[in-house]
């Protein structure tokens, strides 16, 4: 009988995976060159990490797969990991707190369920958490790093969004919102559902056009931003140090010389940020996003410390890069019984040499191979090239290696 | 055309709703314990009865086209199971209840803000587990742990939860119970329920027609109201040395009374009738409450309870769901003696469990029962994968053979499954009823001598038993 995967669960498949390890190389190597370690944490965490950090929507904490561990008698319930940064937060307090400055990233899976059929409950994502240190150069450094990563990639051209979260959460204070109805109003609005500014017009007419306002400006310069500040922060000057914040990131993007677009609308996942939010875009995709959460740290217990990350989306990075070139393939066959620990010999040459050698273990199609090394134990050896229509008969394990060393050469 | 019908406090008034509707239903109504009323032949109904509780679940599984059953229960299940494979078509107007957040009577006022605040972590009891995490996530609350229990949520608080997610006819129902109010959760009524497939694909019109025609009054008093909690004025000592027991209600209450008197114990307010749920010990330094035999295990492991009286087969199947559990049979009572046994139709060519996995075909194997972890034990243990457990909450004969293929139940003699057209495949063990303690209490030096002396005395119960 055949049993199909679980629903909403995804396979990946060899050349999945070649994408797969080709964009978590490029992630770790950028990230190791910025002086980032790699982390990983467990897959399963307690709920109340994810309850207590008040960071995760009711609407995200309803989607997550939570059970009663083997010995969960006590009543405490378990998660699949909803999240990378929560957890890194917790590694971090458990391990590194005196660490002044602790720079960690790691590639992840997060689970949480999905309805529509349309995604995977299960996504992958490279993350990188900047915990300790200057504020605002922090949060430029992340962009840099995530935008080299994503560079290496070839994926472009890339747009960068950013907004703060300090100017949303005063606007919807101002509005007389709080908490739960603060993140619902918000994500309603990301999601594209303007009309709950409608509901939120008739409590106060002249925020509500401030903020539709504020929705539709785009700039990309620190003087934008000063543009904003001469707007708005006359009528409501709680706005202005976030607005300086936002100005002096502005400044420090533009002199790392990278493009960015202000885009108040481009605030996902507000909720879980303090300060600065990002997003990456590729042709209208979103690849990836983070922002500035000084509070997580001590709400999972730990002392006050800032702290800022981002997190790139593998799934989606995967659909726009190509799989990496394949390494040629030797497939290593025995003519007869004598040749065949010759034959386990040479492709054990081979695989020293860095080549993918195969024993022939009855393969009627040969064409994933460049090479089809024969064995005869009274003849030697006889290699076919199969990309030049050539056949040699060679001696020596040493000019079988030289001959492959030459043609990848060529 | 298949229709799901409620048993319990529900009867009556669906009763009455099919009078009215005219749909021909006879043998159901107050009282009736068939589980398959008789449907006029020429209306193309067929019903069967179910608790409330499993009515929602048959329904969306596509068992059953239309079923009425209160809204609470459907809400407890499409809220952890989004699906929209139930439709909610009509509130039938009677057996209103509501769904309350209480804390203690002797809590005093509680406001949502100091639950959101609350850095402790919240112990929330309810029949409703799934809609208690809900209510915990929506609010925020920084951290909580569910207890579901079969029922008695009410007798939890203060003492074994802080808050209880119970329902009730009123807000004063609440306080005769011993609980404060703290919010509603949901305002509950008998609602007609379709599954949306059968909606959309089938000819429902003329049942639903007849269905809307009914109007039935609501009697303003469909719940049973359970006695009060005493919460206040018990003899009581430090609590680190206080020791918890909890003793059973339901058919397990005249043995255990039958024990405690030969043990020489006098228990107020556990005797007679109804129990209160929290009856009075002749012994200092005990503290006791009457809960469900099934919420027992777990309530013992997470230390709710030192030592409770329970049945081995719940023991049983909280061990197969947590294979180290603290939890510790100290003695057999003797009594409650049943067989925890595998029944399947009479009309299926089964007479083992061999025979079982032999005549596999590709569906699933349904097993139902109220005890699922023992059901899901049987079915991997047995090789009978691919299977499926179908948790009921009573009423279980019902459901063979046509919402289920095999039933994990107990029986004394027999003769209830044999009336009801089912046959015993195998018997997996025998259970009595036992004392069970929690082993961290055991060992700990300011409970284990006061533990000690109650296992003692009952031991001598058992001792004086006549057929001992």
């Amino acid at each position: 009988m055949k049993v199909p995967r679980c629903k909403g669960m995804r396979d990946l498949v060899p050349q999945d995976m070649a994408r797969f390890r080709r964009i978590e190389a490029a992630f770790g190597d950028c990230c190791v060159a910025w002086g980032y370690q790699e982390i990983r944490t467990p897959v399963l965490e307690y709920l109340h990490l994810f309850t207590s950090a008040g960071t995760l929507s009711p609407d995200m904490l309803g989607r997550v797969y939570t059970f009663l561990d083997w010995d969960g008698w006590s009543g405490e319930r378990v998660v699949l990991r909803p999240d990378g940064t929560i957890p890194a937060a917790r590694l971090y307090v458990e391990n590194f707190q005196d660490l002044p400055i602790a720079r960690f990233f790691y590639t992840e899976n997060t689970f949480a369920f999905e309805g529509s059929g349309k995604e995977s409950r299960e996504r992958w994502q490279c993350g990188a958490e900047l915990i300790g240190g200057s504020r605002l150069e922090g949060d430029v450094e992340l962009i840099s790093l995530a935008l080299e990563a994503i560079g290496k990639l070839g994926i472009g051209p890339l747009e960068v969004k950013v907004a703060h979260a300090g100017v949303l959460k005063t606007f919807l204070e101002e509005l007389g919102f709080t908490g739960e109805q603060e993140a619902e109003a918000l994500d309603q609005v990301f999601a594209g559902n303007r009309e709950i500014l409608g509901y939120m017009r008739d409590r106060n007419p002249e925020t509500v056009r401030q903020l539709e306002l504020l929705f539709g400006l785009k700039g990309s310069s620190p003087g934008f931003v000063e543009n904003l500040k001469a707007t708005f922060c006359a009528s409501l000057p709680a706005l202005e140090p976030s607005l300086d914040q936002l100005a002096r990131i502005a400044e420090l993007l533009t002199g790392s010389g990278h493009s960015y677009q202000i885009d108040f609308t481009s605030g996902r996942g507000f909720e879980y940020y303090t300060g600065i939010i990002f997003g990456f875009y590729c042709a209208g995709r979103r690849l990836g996003g983070g922002g500035r959460y000084d509070e997580l740290i001590p709400l999972v217990g730990g002392q006050d410390v800032c702290a800022s990350g981002f997190a790139l989306y593998i799934d989606e990075l995967m659909e726009l890069i190509e799989e990496a070139p394949q390494r040629e393939r030797i497939l290593v066959r025995a003519k007869d019984g004598d040749g065949l620990k010759s034959s386990l010999e040479i492709a054990q040459r081979l695989r020293e040499a860095s080549h993918i050698a195969e024993f022939d273990l009855g393969y009627r199609d040969t064409s994933g191979f460049r090479w089809i090394v024969d064995l005869r134990s009274s003849e030697g050896i006889e290699v076919v090239d199969r990309d030049l229509g050539e056949k040699n008969s060679l001696s020596s394990v040493e000019e079988l290696l030289k001959m492959i060393q030459e043609a990848a050469c060529r | 055309m298949k229709l799901a019908l409620p048993k319990g406090p529900l009867q009556g008034g669906t009763a009455d709703l099919l009078r009215q509707a005219g749909l021909g239903v006879s043998e159901y109504g107050n009282g009736s314990r068939s589980y398959r009323p008789k449907c006029d032949s020429s209306s193309g109904l067929f019903a069967k009865v179910f608790h409330e509780k499993d009515i929602a679940i048959q329904v969306a599984i596509g068992n059953y086209d239309l079923g009425i059953c209160r809204l609470d229960w459907v809400d407890e299940l499409m809220i952890k199971y989004r699906s929209d494979a139930v439709v909610k078509i009509g509130d039938l107007g009677f057996g209103r209840r509501t769904l309350f957040v209480a804390v203690a009577g002797s809590a005093g006022d509680c406001s949502l803000e100091s639950l959101r605040d609350s850095s402790d972590s919240l112990r929330i009891v309810s029949e409703y587990p799934n809609l208690a995490e809900a209510f915990a996530l929506k609010q925020r609350l920084r951290r909580f742990r569910i207890f579901p229990v079969w029922g008695s949520a009410e007798s939890f608080p203060p003492e074994n939860a802080e808050l209880a997610i119970v329902v009730g006819t009123s807000t004063d129902s609440l306080r005769e119970r011993g609980l404060t109010p703290v919010t509603i959760v949901l305002e509950s009524s008998a609602c007609l329920i379709a599954n949306r497939a059968s909606l959309e694909e089938k000819d429902l019109g003329h049942v639903l027609t007849c269905l809307s025609r009914g109007r039935v009054e609501d009697s303003g008093n469909v719940e049973p109201i359970e006695a009060g909690a005493e919460r206040e004025g018990q003899r009581s000592g430090p609590r680190e040395s206080l020791v918890f027991l909890a003793l059973p209600d339901g058919h397990q209450q005249p043995h255990t009374i039958g024990l405690l008197n030969r043990a020489g114990l006098t228990v107020e307010g556990y005797n007679a009738g109804k129990p209160t749920r929290s009856p009075r010990l002749d012994i200092d330094g005990v503290r006791v409450k009457v809960i469900r035999p099934q919420d027992m295990p777990l309530q013992v492991a997470n230390g709710n309870f030192d030592l409770a009286i329970t049945g081995k087969d719940w023991v049983s199947d909280h061990r197969a769901r947590f294979p180290v559990s603290p939890v510790e049979e100290l003695l057999d009572l003797g009594y409650g003696k049943v067989k925890i046994v595998a029944v399947v139709s009479n009309h299926v060519p089964v007479s083992s469990t061999a025979d079982l996995r032999k005549t596999r075909r590709g569906a699933a194997l349904r097993v139902a029962s109220e005890y699922v972890n023992i059901a899901d034990k049987y079915t991997h243990d047995n090789h009978l994968a691919p299977y499926k457990i179908i948790p009921t909450w009573g009423a279980s004969e019902a459901f063979l053979p046509e919402d289920a293929d095999v039933l994990i139940e107990n029986t004394e003699t027999g003769s209830t499954i044999a009336k009801n057209d089912l046959k015993i495949i195998d018997t997996l063990f025998e259970s009595t009823a036992c004392l069970i303690g929690n082993s961290d209490a055991l060992s700990r030096p300011e409970k284990k001598d006061g533990i000690a002396r109650i296992v003692e005395t009952l031991r001598r119960g058992v001792e004086a038993a006549p057929d001992s």
